[in-house]
């Protein structure tokens, strides 16, 4: 599925952010340099306060990097579709309206839209929810909706911040494998944020360990299991084998 | 809360308190999710920024005072608020009759009652309540709408927050019946000078309001529209409005009251229509019947006027409400 061939879809050449903090600056991210290929699988995992999500806002453009330079494929800003750790839905707006406002924000035609929203929706296995307002969803299924919105304008890259951190253990693991499936059929990049090594392991097609403050890049994990992945891969001897490797790397 | 909730309360009457304690209150909210010296990593996941709509005073003060005047618009109750009502008007009457004093001092109700009936049919109460209300309705207007322009640039630039909220804070301080008669002696005792005072008494709550509920915007909602290359006009039309709308709510409710008290002072000082000017002509011909028929014609309007805010709350932040 990577085509490792093919010039990257994305390159960071010796990255560095540092934010003021009154006394010289805090730096949060050194010297980091990686490359992300088409339709790859990508996780960045490091612990707290390594400077993942920071990292990733860089790559959104929210926050301008300190020196480096960030190459995209074609040397254009790529769309992005961005998920972030809460669900961060709009409370006035319904599952539907909420996934369409992407598409609004490119002035799509409203029934253009609301097709593509409802593509979505079949997408995600919300079907009968399409006027629910947030907060009347679970936190499952509004993290769910926020991936459909993020897909919503088919982006070059999907950027997910901890998305199922806030949720239940159980609730995660199905989304691990919701995701794994969505990841598939939509055929996008994604780097994705995470402190779990399982889910980790379970999602991508390489996973860069980064230290702590401040963040470097500290091993390159290629993760080689074949997709669709079923739960089963979790219980194999190399999937034991390359947490203990990433675990020894965080440490 | 309780503190939030007698802070709601000193809006009417003591607005400088009020901005004290708004500026304090922009201060947390700023420290937990407006900084942008703080990179993203290492802000404090607060209920602030999780729920903020809901964890907002100002929406739980709206709430509350929504729920004490729901007796407005909920049928099923409107029995008991009825009749306290009524008795409290039997006990006057029974009171004005009983005590033997004159009705230039206690005008019993059936009195009152029919000063009503008089007033309404030779048309000067209608035409004096029509005066009354145009000028609390443009007031309202004017001032809310300055209101909002002043308060999203206080909200977007912190400089102008600097070169205005001293003067704004010094205006307060001065009470709107010293100000009433400037405004009579530049703009004459026509409509002008009343709409102007309206609008200055409305500003106030209003402004505060808007900035608050700019402000309060949440952070990841706006990173989410940024992500999105979200323009100015995007921003504003489907963020910042819609979140800012339950708070700007709340000051034109107080908005919306206390412009009917401009409109009565700006009378008393000084014109020759209105429903403070027939107060100010019943005092004068011991007429009491009259003021009173005048004073709950007032509260008429500026219940009327409350209602219909609240009505467009209702409408608006259907999305907010519990049933």
């Amino acid at each position: 599925m990577v085509k490792t061939h093919t010039p990257p879809f994305l390159s960071i050449n010796d990255l560095d952010a540092t934010f003021p903090d009154g006394n010289g600056g805090l730096q949060v991210l050194k010297s980091i340099s990686f490359s992300v290929y088409p339709q790859e699988f990508v996780c960045v995992l490091g612990p707290s306060g390594s400077g993942k999500s920071t990292l990733l806002r860089i790559l959104a453009g929210l926050l301008p990097p300190t020196s480096g330079e960030i190459v995209f494929q074609n040397h254009k800003q790529p769309r992005i579709g961005f998920v972030f750790q809460q669900a961060n839905l709009m409370p006035w707006r319904t599952t539907l309206q909420n996934i369409t406002l992407p598409l609004e924000l490119e002035n799509i035609p409203a029934d253009v839209a609301r097709r593509k929203a409802q593509e979505l929706i079949d997408l995600i296995g919300l079907n009968g929810f399409e006027s629910s307002l947030p907060r009347d969803l679970s936190g499952g299924m509004a993290q769910r909706v926020a991936l459909a919105r993020a897909l919503a304008h088919d982006p070059d890259v999907l950027l997910l911040d901890e998305p199922f951190g806030m949720l239940d253990a159980l609730t995660r693991e199905r989304m691990w494998t919701e995701l794994s499936r969505i990841w598939q059929v939509s055929q996008k990049t994604v780097i994705m944020v995470t402190h779990s090594i399982s889910e980790s392991l379970f999602l991508a097609d390489r996973v860069l360990v980064l230290t702590a403050r401040p963040g470097r890049i500290k091993l390159d994990l290629p993760v080689n299991f074949p997709h669709p992945r079923l739960e089963e891969i979790r219980y194999t001897k190399h999937f034991g084998a390359l947490a203990r490797e990433l675990k020894d790397s965080i440490e | 809360m309780p503190r939030y909730f007698s802070a709601g309360f000193f809006v009417a009457r003591e607005p400088i308190l009020i901005i004290l304690y708004i500026k304090n209150m922009n201060h947390s909210i700023k420290k937990d999710i407006r900084d942008p010296l703080i990179p993203i990593d290492y802000r404090i996941e607060s209920p602030v920024r999780n729920n903020s709509i809901q964890a907002n005073p100002w929406v739980s003060l709206n709430r509350k005072l929504r729920e004490m005047f729901r007796f407005i618009h909920r049928t099923q109750n409107i029995w008991i608020p009825l009749f306290t009502f009524v008795l409290g008007i039997a006990l006057w009457e029974a009171f004005a009759r009983l005590s033997g004093l004159p009705a230039f001092i206690i005008p019993p109700p059936s009195l009152v009652a029919k000063r009503f009936e008089i007033a309404l049919l030779d048309g000067s109460l209608l035409q004096n309540t029509l005066v009354t209300f145009l000028e609390v309705l443009l007031g309202l207007l004017t001032g809310t709408c300055s209101a909002v322009l002043v308060g999203y640039t206080i909200a977007k630039s912190k400089g102008f927050e600097h070169l205005v909220s001293p003067f704004l804070v010094a205006s307060q301080a001065i009470p709107i019946v010293a100000i009433a008669p400037l405004m009579i002696i530049w703009f004459g005792p026509g409509l002008l000078s009343k709409v102007l005072i309206c609008a200055l008494i409305v500003f106030f709550p209003v402004l505060v309001n808007t900035v608050v509920g700019l402000r309060n915007v949440p952070h990841s909602l706006d990173e989410l529209m940024r992500s999105l290359h979200a323009t100015r006009r995007q921003m504003l039309q489907l963020l910042e409005i819609p979140s800012a709308l339950p708070i700007f709510l709340g000051g034109l409710k107080i908005g919306a009251t206390l412009s009917v008290i401009g409109a009565v002072v700006g009378e008393f000082v000084g014109s020759d229509k209105g429903l403070g000017f027939l107060i100010n002509i019943g005092r004068g011909q011991y007429d009491t019947a009259l003021v009173f028929v005048a004073v709950f014609t007032l509260v008429f309007l500026a219940l009327s006027l409350y209602g219909s805010v609240l009505y467009l709350e209702r409408q608006l932040l259907a999305w907010q409400n519990n049933h």
